[in-house]
């Protein structure tokens, strides 16, 4: 047998290490998911979880006003003053305030555009719509809130178009924050809300046109809730940006101030790094219900 | 019939796609009470003409009247007839009975009454224990009968039928067209069914119009479809049709002209008969109830029904065809 099976020895390929490797990962699927997964979620793990673990816990912390120096520790004295400084709840309150009216002028803004790109544009028009609202987003997000800046200025072009009408520019204000972020989120509305339409069956419009509803039954009964998904997505976006903000706000905003404002003078100019931590948690609370009530929705699969 | 107005009239109808002309110049009455099909072969026009009656598509040039009124025009939701759509269309974030109550809802009819026709359209249907289902729970039948019921709730006088069986499963289809015939004898309402499927047209309609390329070729009832084709399209495309040139017409008839002739006319025999001619069985399709042979008549191919599984391949055998049977084209 073995003296004339040569040819069949020449034939046969000596596995590789490499080809070993793969072999006896094949019979075990769990070593290779722990394989696969092992580096992304070591970096997720330390980056993102531990990092909110460690805001969490500083916010306990207390700096020794006398020297300033952290003093690790176990107190609510942070959490106590977000309550009763009257500042600070001011603050969240403008800061939610902003994000519930930005969202809410976005969605707004958002659903036409979306509905004529999905359902009335030509292909070809889609894909240039497309582009156009993609656009602002390969540009520095500095460098647009800096535009609105000019356009919101006493000689900008919102004074020069609405004085002559008896109107004023709205100015470093917050409606004039709020008009930029506006501005700035209005593609991370537009894009989910435009995926979820197009997935909407044109035919599912033809059967409600047919069986007698008008156009407004039809959106409202048929197109409203097929793409609430989308709604909420796009709304995630707008609302969790705005809230974490404090940089178009100091642009254009005025003396105004935000959440973000207060975190980053409290880690800066006063030092408090845990008081920091604190006003820190409370978009990231304000979030975390957000998403908790809309995950029934099914948006989180859409973002 | 012909003295009382059309439930359905199509005047001088075209509808073009840019260049491309989707339907010619059609010219179509249906009658009250109709169960009438449009067969032909996708991309012949059949179903842009249904989507015109339902008002999804203007019409290029024509006219589209329901029981004498015209309504080219008006939007779907203010014509009187409903659809059923190839793929059903269900509204996926409604319960079954939602869909139903869908075209009520929207008429504002009161809650009571909505229930209980609802319910009864349900019952029509046999679906009446699945209403508090999703559509994405039913069956590919159960989901077709649920169309149904959603476009017969409203009680149109027309209801289209935009190939409704189409993603069925044989079985199934074969049972969705008796009761389909079963519910327009019920209603008595005007059935426009666009369908493909040759049988599916000749079992269930009263008439059938024909189409190809956007036209009518052939209009009649399926009988007349059947028996006297009358282009060689309508000949081959209902049914199998043996059609013979001009010069095989001279070989075999001593006839000038193109001629079909049905595959059962023909018959085979191993034993020689007055004006019979002989052939070689060149193949044997069996086809289940019948066999279907292929028989070489010096280099004619002429096909042939046989009832049984009698013959065999290469068998030489005697076929008379009589004249009489041949449809000039």
């Amino acid at each position: 047998m073995k003296s004339n099976s040569g040819a069949r020895v020449v034939a046969k390929v000596e596995p590789t290490l490499a080809h070993r490797i793969s072999t006896k990962l094949y019979s075990k699927p769990k070593l290779r998911l722990q394989l696969l997964l092992s580096a992304p979620v070591t970096w997720l793990g330390l980056v993102y979880i531990a990092a909110l673990l460690a805001l969490l816990v500083t916010a306990f912390f207390t700096v020794d006003s006398f020297t300033g120096n952290l003093t690790p520790g176990f107190s609510l004295e942070n959490f106590a003053s977000l309550f009763t400084n009257s500042l600070y709840s001011t603050v969240t309150f403008r800061t939610i305030g902003i994000a519930l009216a930005v969202t809410v002028v976005d969605v707004l803004l958002a659903l036409p555009i979306a509905f004529y790109m999905a359902k009335v544009a030509s292909p070809r028009a889609r894909g240039v719509l497309v582009i156009s609202i993609l656009m602002p987003l390969w540009a520095s997000y500095l460098v647009k809130a800096y535009a609105w800046r000019s356009l919101l200025s006493n000689v900008g072009i919102f004074a020069w178009l609405l004085r002559p009408i008896g109107l004023d520019t709205p100015g470093y204000s917050l409606l004039g924050a709020g008009i930029t972020l506006g501005y700035l989120w209005l593609p991370y509305v537009i894009l989910p809300i435009y995926a979820s339409l197009e997935k909407v069956p044109s035919n599912l419009l033809e059967a409600s046109s047919d069986l007698g509803a008008k156009t407004w039954p039809t959106l409202r009964r048929i197109v409203f809730p097929l793409i609430l998904p989308g709604i909420v997505a796009g709304s995630i976006f707008s609302f969790s940006l705005t809230l974490g903000d404090y940089i178009t706000i100091n642009i254009v905003g005025g003396a105004n101030q935000m959440l973000g404002n207060l975190v980053y003078s409290n880690v800066g100019v006063a030092n408090n790094l845990p008081m920091a931590a604190a006003i820190a948690l409370v978009p990231v609370l304000i979030m975390f219900g957000y998403l908790s009530a809309v995950r029934r929705t099914g948006a989180l699969d859409n973002l | 019939m012909a003295t009382s107005t059309p439930a359905i009239s199509l005047k001088g109808l075209s509808k073009s796609f840019g260049k491309i002309a989707a339907v010619k110049d059609l010219n179509l009455d249906i009658g009250a009470g109709e169960f009438f099909s449009m067969l032909g072969p996708s991309g012949s026009g059949k179903t842009t003409v249904l989507r015109m009656i339902a008002g999804f598509e203007l019409p290029t040039a024509g006219t589209v009247e329901l029981n004498g009124e015209d309504v080219t025009q008006l939007a779907p939701f203010d014509r009187d007839v409903n659809t059923v759509f190839q793929d059903y269309a269900l509204f996926g974030h409604m319960s079954v009975f939602e869909n139903v109550e869908y075209g009520l809802r929207v008429r504002k009819i009161s809650k009571a009454e909505r229930k209980r026709k609802v319910m009864e359209a349900l019952d029509t249907v046999r679906l009446a224990d699945l209403a508090d289902r999703r559509p994405s729970q039913l069956s590919g039948g159960q989901r077709q009968r649920i169309a149904l019921a959603r476009a017969i709730v409203v009680e149109p006088k027309v209801l289209l039928l935009d190939e409704p069986l189409g993603a069925l499963d044989l079985k199934l289809r074969e049972q969705m067209q008796i009761e389909l015939k079963q519910l327009q004898r019920q209603l008595a309402i005007t059935f426009v069914f666009v369908t493909h499927d040759q049988e599916e047209a000749l079992t269930l309609s009263d008439r059938i119009a024909v189409f190809n390329n956007g036209k009518i070729e052939q209009l009649g009832t399926p009988q007349d479809l059947y028996e006297r084709p009358k282009s060689e399209f309508v000949a081959g495309f209902v049914g199998t049709s043996n059609i013979f040139t001009e010069k095989e017409s001279t070989a075999l008839f001593g006839k000038k002209g193109r001629f079909a002739l049905r595959p059962e006319k023909v018959t085979v025999s191993e034993k020689k008969k007055t004006g019979s001619i002989s052939g070689i069985i060149a193949e044997v399709i069996y086809l289940g109830s019948f066999t279907r042979l292929i028989i070489d008549v010096s280099g004619i191919h002429i096909k042939a029904t046989v009832p049984t599984d009698v013959f065999h391949r290469d068998q030489t055998v005697q076929i008379n065809m009589s004249a009489a049977d041949l449809v000039a084209l």
